[in-house]
């Protein structure tokens, strides 16, 4: 596809960076030459410098031939311009950066008018994301597919767990889960090594593992597996920007205690009138004195969302080390993740990853519905595994379509992890079959899959 | 430094040579001359040692500005010197240096020669003389990077090491897509040209040989005569068909996709044709003074080749009065567009000098005004600038340095500058001993060494070649 780009920031750039080696024509648009220069030195992309609500700039760019243009400028207003513009002028598609509450609030109006076809607020997106972490304790990570009905959670293996030393295939004897959906182990993430796992796979403690599982039957099963699932039932915000507001409405509207702890006054009050369930505390969080005040030594979890990283990463190493807290780390500068990765700091939350994975996996399944049938494609640990979600057609004729799972052979280092009929979703054993109309997901570690077919040997 | 990307590139690179000897062997089976033997040869061994090299593909594949310029500037010598190899082995051209000379201003489309008689060279050899111009044209790695593909986007680093002109862009995102367009434009013009020689009753091996000529702005003939002696209709023909090699090849490309504005801005393209204009208006003016004139057609044909830096002479201009002789020289420096096969210093630099120079002049009048430069509408990068003028800079230090080296052999000065002039900037002829008549056999091994470094430098724009010879370049580290 001939993606346009407008915005070389940190989004644009990992945009260009990913995008442009799917095989898409980028071109980036920015009005800093230096940006320019080096994105096009470093991916294999088109740098055009000028003001992306520029008319000329754009027909420069090849709006006319344009698929899609994706505005991720510094302020919405020139996003959301650059998007007019764009779909004026080469009726494209057009996605863009929406930051502003203000914005964002009148948003549907918005994608109505402009003929917007997404608008995402990293911060909201972000918020959602802390709120899934959060809802599910002691998960390492929460994927959802099938707009949300499906969820994938990642967590590590305690010592001493029923899981340890296990081989996958005798799970379903030795681990009695009380519950109707069996618990799918989907990816095994064991060090460096990432694998899709088959019954012969053995799990050890200190695996990181993925697992497809019902919200409703988590507790239950984390306890079989020897993690403590305690309920949350008040978390700790360090930081009072965007993305602690938009948390705090999702948490108090699910009943969760919220504290916010902001050191500017002002800001402040504006809280308590936007989230007035919420306690503002009016200090500052790295101060150690007033967060044993607050009680950081009770609380269920504590959420780093200052401004600074360095800061967040602080917090956080010192809620691990002085209780019990479940920690999330919001990281806005992607650098030196292998390092961040080994710090006992919890989960490390990127709204600019999320920001960029949104995208790209709608810009994924924008060319897919151009030719295949991928539906959306999450990238994860890495981008070493993919998981896909395929639509079987109604009028699909496939010599896999109604055939017991176990009679089929799929190639290696594929697993169907999800089968949707309807409104039920079956975590599939042998026994069960696709139909058409289904949707399916998988979890592979091979990439460039096109078609449910690609996964049968 | 990543030398495991470097040697799988030069690999590819000596691949690609290998194969391009071929077809001179395929002309000497239809000439039936014994000699292709050495190309069929040639082509076997290096093949081997090609793919040798670039069997393995470095685990390490990062590559930075500091690589394209080092593999760019290694792979124009390596191809030289194999190139040269048919030419001692065959015995045609004996002397080492000879045979490099040759090969260099072959592939650096100079077309300068050693050769006292070039119709004594056998056919096939002719040919690969003729050839290597058009290989050197476009460029061997920009022809690698449209037929394999690379991963990762760096390898706009190689093509902006390769390509001429200040400031090169890609027509489009990808750079094997870009490549691809650039040999497409490149090959198309070609065969109209080849067409156009054949239709005019040029002989089939001639036209082959002319043709790859202009198209990479060379200049090699295969007659004494060079252009003399072929007809009013293929000079004519191949008069335009300069022209049109030393255009911007962006602005074929914005005419192909129907974007005729962008075409129309091009401001190098019309001053190109604009000098062009004026410089033959000046020459028929001064040889109708001074009663030298013998049509049009010879002076828009003399012109036309010096400023593409083509090199094809269809009279001697070295009986012209001195005004024509020095507009000629002068239009060596001047030479092609940016962008284009053609070599000098190109007219966007020289665009953008006049316009430095000017904005500078108001700077002094009025010290607090602030006026960006622009270039086809759009402000000119201040690096951009920078780097032009550190061209000019650079140019003229290795200019001084090479004149002053071939003094030593005691010619003329205007044999010793127009002979540096020439190979700086791949015209291929210049004035007195080395004029369309004349060939660089009396200069002496030292001076035929610095102008072949000299013509190498003029089409890899000095800096690839002159940052090889810099110590931290090689360094493994930083």
């Amino acid at each position: 596809m001939n993606i346009i780009i407008v915005g070389g920031g940190k989004v644009g750039m990992t945009l260009a960076a990913q995008l442009g080696n799917e095989e898409h024509e980028i071109t980036l648009i920015d009005t800093d030459a230096k940006h320019v220069e080096s994105a096009v030195n470093s991916f294999d992309i088109q740098g055009i410098v000028g003001n992306g609500t520029s008319y000329r700039t754009q027909l420069d760019a090849g709006i006319e031939n344009a698929d899609l243009l994706i505005a991720v400028t510094d302020t919405d207003e020139t996003s959301l311009l650059s998007c007019l513009i764009a779909k004026k002028a080469g009726d494209c598609h057009t996605i863009a950066r929406v930051r502003d509450p203000e914005h964002y609030n009148e948003i549907d109006f918005i994608k109505e008018e402009l003929g917007l076809s997404m608008a995402i607020n990293p911060e909201i997106a972000a918020a959602a994301n802390i709120y899934n972490l959060i809802q599910v304790p002691s998960a390492l990570g929460v994927d959802t597919f099938a707009k949300g009905r499906v969820n994938m959670l990642q967590l590590e293996i305690p010592k001493g767990s029923v899981l340890d030393g296990l081989k996958l295939s005798e799970l379903e004897k030795t681990v009695k889960f009380q519950m109707k959906a069996q618990l799918l182990v989907c990816i095994v993430e064991s060090g460096d090594k990432v694998i899709i796992p088959n019954g012969d796979t053995v799990l050890k403690a200190g695996d990181r593992i993925s697992v497809i599982l019902p919200i409703s039957e988590l507790r239950g099963a984390l306890n079989k597996i020897g993690i403590k699932a305690k309920p949350i039932k008040n978390v700790m915000i360090a930081g009072g920007g965007n993305i602690s507001y938009y948390l705090a409405k999702m948490l108090a509207r699910s009943g969760i205690g919220v504290k916010i702890l902001e050191i500017n006054r002002a800001r402040c009050e504006e809280l308590s009138l936007l989230v007035p369930e919420a306690m503002i505390i009016n200090g500052d969080a790295s101060d150690q004195q007033l967060l044993i005040e607050e009680g950081l030594l009770g609380t269920d979890a504590m959420v780093s969302l200052t401004s600074i990283d360095e800061e967040n990463i602080l917090l956080s190493l010192y809620a691990h080390k002085v209780s019990a807290a479940k920690c999330i780390t919001k990281i806005s500068k992607i650098a030196f993740e292998e390092v961040v990765r080994e710090l006992p700091i919890g989960t490390v939350i990127c709204p600019k990853t999320i920001t960029s994975q949104m995208i790209s996996s709608y810009v994924r399944s924008m060319q897919n519905s151009m030719g295949s049938n991928v539906e959306t494609l999450y990238r994860m640990m890495d981008g070493r595994v993919e998981a896909l979600e395929f639509k079987v057609s109604k009028n699909a004729t496939g010599n896999y379509l109604n055939v017991p799972l176990m009679n089929l052979k799929l190639k290696p280092n594929i697993l169907i992890c999800s089968i949707i009929r309807g409104r039920k979703i079956t975590t599939p054993s042998g026994r069960d079959v696709i139909k058409s109309g289904d949707t399916v997901i998988i979890v592979t570690t091979t990439t460039g899959l096109d078609d449910l077919s690609d996964i049968f040997a | 430094m990543n030398f495991g990307i470097i040697r799988y590139i030069i690999g590819k690179v000596i691949f690609i040579e290998a194969a391009a000897m071929l077809l001179p062997w395929i002309v000497s089976l239809v000439y039936g001359e014994r000699t292709g033997l050495i190309f069929l040869i040639c082509a076997a061994v290096f093949m081997v040692v090609g793919f040798i090299m670039a069997r393995k593909k470095p685990a390490n594949t990062s590559f930075f500005a500091r690589e394209g310029f080092a593999v760019v500037a290694l792979s124009w010598i390596v191809i030289s010197l194999i190139g040269a190899i048919p030419f001692v082995v065959s015995g045609e051209i004996p002397g080492v240096v000879d045979a490099v000379f040759e090969i260099v201003s072959g592939f650096t489309t100079t077309g300068s020669s050693i050769l006292t008689d070039v119709e004594a060279l056998s056919r096939c050899m002719l040919f690969w003389r003729s050839f290597s111009h058009w290989i050197g044209g476009m460029g061997v790695l920009v022809f690698i990077l449209a037929v394999l593909p690379m991963a990762g986007g760096q390898n706009i680093y190689i093509m902006k090491a390769e390509s001429t002109g200040p400031s090169v862009g890609k027509l489009v995102p990808k750079v094997q897509k870009t490549a691809m367009l650039l040999y497409a434009i490149y090959s198309a013009l070609t065969a109209a040209h080849l067409i156009l020689l054949l239709i005019g009753g040029v002989k089939p091996f001639d036209a082959f040989c002319l043709s790859f000529g202009t198209a990479g702005t060379g200049g090699f003939g295969v007659l004494n005569s060079s252009f003399a002696s072929y007809n009013a209709f293929a000079q004519i023909v191949t008069t335009i068909f300069m022209l049109l090699f030393g255009v911007n090849f962006n602005f074929y490309f914005f005419v192909i996709s129907r974007r005729f504005k962008n075409a129309l801005a091009m401001e190098d393209v019309r001053w190109y044709f604009i000098i062009y204009a004026v410089a033959s208006g000046i020459i028929t003016l001064d040889l109708l003074r001074s009663g030298s004139f013998s049509g049009l057609r010879e002076v828009l044909f003399q012109t036309s080749s010096i400023m593409t830096s083509t090199g094809f002479s269809s009279a001697d201009f070295n009986l012209w009065p001195s005004l024509s002789r020095a507009l000629l020289v002068m239009l060596m420096f001047t030479g092609a567009c940016a962008g284009s096969t053609g070599g000098g210093m190109k007219v966007s630099r020289f665009v953008i000098y006049v316009k430095t120079v000017a904005k500078e002049l108001r700077q002094l009048a009025h010290p607090r005004s602030v006026k960006l430069l622009k270039m086809d509408g759009k402000p000119i990068e201040h690096e951009v600038i920078r780097i032009v003028n550190v061209y000019l800079c650079a140019f003229i230090f290795v200019f001084a340095a090479s004149f002053g080296l071939v003094l030593l052999d005691g010619f003329d000065l205007t044999t010793s500058f127009t002979s540096v002039a020439a190979t700086l900037n791949n015209i291929g002829p210049g004035l007195n001993l080395v004029g369309p008549t004349g060939n660089f056999a009396g200069f002496s091994v030292l001076s035929k060494l610095v102008f072949i470094f000299d013509m190498l430098a003029g089409r890899l724009e000095i800096f690839p070649l002159l940052l090889i010879f810099f110590p931290s370049t090689w360094r493994k580290r930083g």
